[in-house]
């Protein structure tokens, strides 16, 4: 059995809580800092990143996230949640939580109107998958140990570095689990990963 | 290939709202002060609903200056309003930029029949709505997201609170009916028969539903949410208060954690005084901006 936990400050939760579901999987709303002790992975949703970002602060929620990544527990956000896990931000002087050795700029399509939906091939998760792009921010840039798994148009929209994983678009409005599922795989494996280093002599 | 304008990136634009609070807001000014407390997003207007009912006279969309500058302000989303079936002052919104149009009963409505198809658009729309059957008409129309109607600037919970139990209770009834029930309860509601079958299919709207109309206090928006709204409007409250830039992070924080109530009582000391408000029956029915559409 493993145990994710859903950031819900703000966004769309409910999504990810259905997308994320498997047999062997445990979903929780994670609203409380002494919540994320019992996880074995976090998902940050959409949203708004300028309001997660002051409830993060108000609640002094940034270190405590900043230590469950670097424990190597899989992360996995979606464009704000992308946002969120971002070493840079394109035009503001540093990143939020500062996981992720990328950069992102917000609102890269420009605005609402401009938002869509396309299908995608994702490496390692599968072709054709539905991806819904709302006033959705890209990868500019990304570091050496960062792994690029899906460009649109010749821009990177999803990238994985070694536990962290993240999309600038939203897999959890679309009835295709395949993202998220993978995502649970990543959790899997590690928290066996880390069991047989526990169970080691 | 890209499709722009489809239900799920309309939908899926206010789903990303939820948990949040939308501020209503008249300059780049106030759109700062809002964004900096963490509003999901502003809606851009001319005067607050107590203002336009203070003022009379015809209340339409806002200068597009005003939209302009609120919309270089801030990096969050920007609304704006249109007069109900005005599909001309809605298309100028969508041609500037707007990222939602509010089809508002605050503003006086262009046709006193008809809303606007709003399918047609690109942008989304958000529609005020105070029972199932008004929801689910400006559903078929297109509307990609409802809040109550309540009633605007006066300050007074009363009418949000009506509303949402209403549409709540009527999902609830609908969800428990059988499939052969539904025809008839459409033609009770006014509402496509197309929609009830998916409420009764899935137990819940296809849309986000947000609280409006008289949310005056952090403890007004947490108790929305508590009657099950998926996040908050807050027009006069704000800007109208002592010190909103306090008074819009108290909301916000009261509209995440809605139902820690020790810390609904810290955010509630010292905000000052609230906007003065005002009792229904004190209200002229002519006042009444709920009962302008159906």
């Amino acid at each position: 059995m493993v145990k994710i936990g859903v950031l819900a400050l703000q966004g769309a939760v409910r999504e990810h809580v259905e997308s994320l579901e498997a047999p062997d999987c445990e979903v929780s709303v994670v609203k409380r800092i002494e919540q994320l002790d019992e996880l074995d992975g976090l998902v940050f949703p959409g949203g708004e990143s300028t309001t997660m970002r002051r409830l993060i602060d108000k609640y002094h929620f940034r270190e405590p996230l900043q230590q469950f990544a670097a424990a190597e527990k899989p992360v996995f956000g979606t464009c704000a949640g992308l946002i969120l896990m971002a070493e840079d931000i394109t035009g503001e002087p540093e990143g939020h939580l500062q996981l992720m050795d990328m950069e992102v700029e917000r609102n890269a399509f420009g605005r609402q109107r401009e938002s869509f939906e396309t299908t995608l091939s994702v490496k390692g998760v599968g072709d054709d998958i539905e991806a819904v792009f709302i006033r959705a921010p890209l990868i500019k840039s990304v570091g050496d140990e960062v792994e690029i798994l899906c460009e649109y148009n010749g821009e990177i929209v999803a990238a994985r570095q070694n536990h962290l994983l993240a999309c600038s678009y939203h897999p959890e409005l679309t009835k295709d689990t395949r993202f998220h599922q993978y995502f649970v795989q990543m959790v899997r494996e590690s928290k066996e990963a880390a069991s047989t280093v526990t169970a080691a002599p | 290939m890209a499709d722009r304008g489809t239900d799920r990136v309309k939908r899926g634009m206010a789903e990303m709202q939820k948990g949040g609070v939308i501020m209503d807001v008249v300059n780049g000014e106030q759109a700062k002060i809002a964004e900096e407390a963490g509003a999901v997003a502003v809606m851009a207007l001319e005067r607050v609903p107590s203002d336009i009912r203070a003022a009379g006279g015809v209340a339409r969309m806002a200068d597009p200056t005003i939209v302009e500058e609120v919309m270089n302000a801030v990096s969050i989303p920007v609304m704006a309003k249109a007069r109900i079936g005005h599909i001309v002052e809605a298309r100028v919104l969508e041609a500037l930029g707007a990222d939602y149009i509010d089809e508002s009963e605050v503003l006086t409505p262009a046709d006193d029949v008809y809303h606007m198809d709003k399918n047609e658009f690109t942008v989304p729309f958000v529609c005020g709505c105070r029972d199932l059957g008004e929801a689910l008409r400006r559903i078929g129309e297109g509307a990609s997201m409802l809040r109550t109607k309540g009633e605007p600037g006066t300050g007074n919970i009363v009418e949000a609170v009506r509303h949402m139990r209403m549409v709540q209770s009527q999902i609830k009834k609908v969800a428990n009916m059988s499939k052969d029930e539904l025809m008839t309860e459409a033609k009770n509601l006014g509402a496509p028969y197309e929609l009830l079958l998916d409420i009764q299919e899935n137990g819940k709207l296809p849309v986000v539903n947000f609280a409006a109309g008289g949310i005056a206090t952090p403890a007004d928006a947490a108790l929305m949410m508590e009657l099950g709204a998926d996040g908050v409007f807050v027009g006069s409250g704000i800007f109208k208060s002592e010190n909103p830039a306090k008074f819009a992070r108290s909301i916000v924080e009261a509209t995440t954690h809605y139902q820690d109530y020790e810390l609904i009582g810290q955010l509630s000391k010292d905000l000052g005084t609230a906007m003065k408000g005002i009792e229904m029956s004190t209200l002229d029915p002519s006042q009444r901006m709920q009962d302008r559409s159906e």
